[in-house]
């Protein structure tokens, strides 16, 4: 990689946008945006006569250990499951067969309709009780990932129906078989569209697994209210669980930013 | 080959494109697909290459029908070779790839043969500097070279072109013409649908005019493009002619 030279430490002309930054802006001006960040926090908690607990706090490290590594295990699993329910949901949408049709839009609907919180709770108090199934975890796994795999069926069938006709039209000329057309035409091309998109829901699915603690999940969330009832405290708890949170959501935007940048061609 | 096409028709909602067409080509090479838009030409092409299915009659290739049915129909387009007027490359593969595709997993080459074929033939072609670039870092000509190499890649028993140059500008055309030119040189049979008269002329040994959604005229190019029997023929090269 070729180092730039230093043209402007604060401005890129609308040429040169897209190219590489020299590394000295770069820490020049992210050193700005933590610096508002920083004033911005000690304003705010400055004026807030806090008793900081952090002593009482530290001694339940365990617990956030532990929630955190539930949360992880949770959304990892979700992440997985909600990835195959929005391929079928969007196959099933694309299929020729109506009935399945209006079962995958009758799902992404209502799904992407109604809280979540009313569904982690339809799901547990009334669903799983009925069929007498008493495990919270997998209740709370499948619910998130019927939740999460909703919208993701929604932007994978945008991602294959932003490929071409044309495209189509070439597979079948060669002679590709419909399973084929998908594997080797479509998604590579979908993936493409589809990335972006699907690096804010897995960071969305990750947040959302928080509301799982309304059905007692032991998650990151729940543990850090547990903390906070036994000890009195709320921000020693709270700025934990946020920074919790943001060592499992950057790494994956940073990942798909990467991918991006990987699978980018011109068209 | 021999080519018959018996009463076809086809319409597109109540759009009737082709209506009874009849051809009987017992010995053609080069058969070239002449009219103006909307005329049907391509919708004949595109049966041919069993891309769309009739509404009713038939088409035997070298004496033997093909059947319209889904099967039977894969099992054609896997044994000619299509080219489009553009966009045929898929543009998330390298031109080799493009052309490995097909051969790895429809013809079930191994990745080692499949890579022999198509560098022999992208060698042919002049294209060997290029075999690792995207079709966006090609030219339009170079693009239109690499969709012949795939369709001849499979050793197909018949090529046809949809437009290959209408897409094209003229120098670029000239290109992809002349490859067309020496593949009819080496004695492959194909059918085209152009709007170049001029190139028609050379390589067909048969020329057919379609309007309205009938052939209007068919025969060599001396007879129709020189000597055209019927008015509409004459009328479309008048206007072609003019500018």
């Amino acid at each position: 990689m070729t180092t730039r030279t230093v043209q402007s430490w604060f401005w890129v002309s609308p040429d040169d946008r897209g190219k590489p930054i020299a590394w000295q802006v770069l820490i020049l001006n992210w050193a700005f945006a933590f610096l508002l960040l920083a004033l911005i926090c000690f304003f705010s908690f400055s004026q807030l006569r806090y008793n900081w607990n952090w002593q009482t706090v530290g001694g339940y490290s365990g617990f956030f250990w532990r929630g955190w590594l539930n949360t992880l295990k949770i959304s990892s699993l979700a992440l997985i499951l909600s990835t195959l329910i929005g391929m079928v949901a969007a196959l099933a949408r694309r299929s020729g067969f109506l009935a399945l049709q209006a079962v995958s839009r009758l799902y992404v609907e209502l799904v992407r309709g109604t809280p979540l919180l009313v569904q982690i709770s339809f799901a547990f108090y009334v669903v799983a009780d009925a069929l007498h199934f008493q495990d919270r975890f997998t209740v709370g796994l499948f619910t998130l990932s019927l939740f999460s795999g909703a919208f993701i069926s929604e932007i994978i069938r945008g991602g294959i129906e932003s490929v071409g006709a044309s495209q189509l039209e070439s597979a079948r000329a060669i002679g590709l078989t419909r399973f084929q057309t998908y594997r080797y035409v479509i998604l590579p091309q979908a993936i493409r569209v589809i990335l972006p998109a699907l690096a804010g829901m897995f960071a969305n699915l990750i947040k959302d697994s928080s509301l799982l603690s309304v059905i007692s999940i032991e998650e990151f969330t729940w543990n850090a209210q547990q903390v906070s009832a036994l000890t009195y405290s709320n921000f020693e708890c709270y700025i934990p669980l946020a920074i919790g949170y943001l060592i499992l959501t950057l790494p994956i935007t940073l990942w798909t930013q990467w991918l991006e940048k990987r699978t980018r061609y011109e068209t | 080959m021999k080519l018959r096409a018996t009463d076809l028709c086809k319409s597109f909602g109540r759009q009737t494109v082709l209506r009874d067409v009849n051809l009987n080509l017992d010995q053609v090479h080069a058969l070239a697909l002449i009219g103006p838009s909307g005329g049907g030409k391509s919708t004949l092409l595109r049966i041919m290459a069993g891309l769309e299915k009739p509404d009713s009659g038939r088409l035997d290739l070298n004496d033997r029908e093909v059947i319209y049915r889904e099967k039977e129909l894969m099992a054609h387009r896997r044994s000619v070779g299509t080219v489009f007027q553009a966009f045929n490359l898929f543009p998330h593969l390298t031109a080799l790839q493009n052309i490995t595709l097909p051969l790895e997993k429809v013809h079930r080459y191994k990745p080692l043969e499949a890579r022999q074929v198509a560098e022999e033939i992208l060698e042919r072609f002049q294209l060997s500097e290029h075999c690792h670039k995207p079709p966006a870092q090609l030219s339009g000509g170079q693009r239109q070279r690499v969709a012949i190499a795939r369709a001849i890649s499979i050793k197909p028993k018949l090529l046809l072109f949809d437009e290959p140059t209408s897409a094209l500008d003229p120098e670029m055309t000239a290109e992809v013409l002349e490859v067309i030119e020496e593949l009819r040189k080496e004695g492959r049979d194909l059918v085209l649908v152009t709007h170049q008269m001029g190139f028609a002329h050379r390589i067909a040994d048969q020329i057919a005019l379609l309007s309205g959604g009938q052939i209007t005229e068919c025969g060599p190019p001396s007879q129709v493009l020189d000597n055209p029997v019927s008015d509409t023929t004459r009328e479309f090269l008048a206007k072609i002619l003019k500018y």
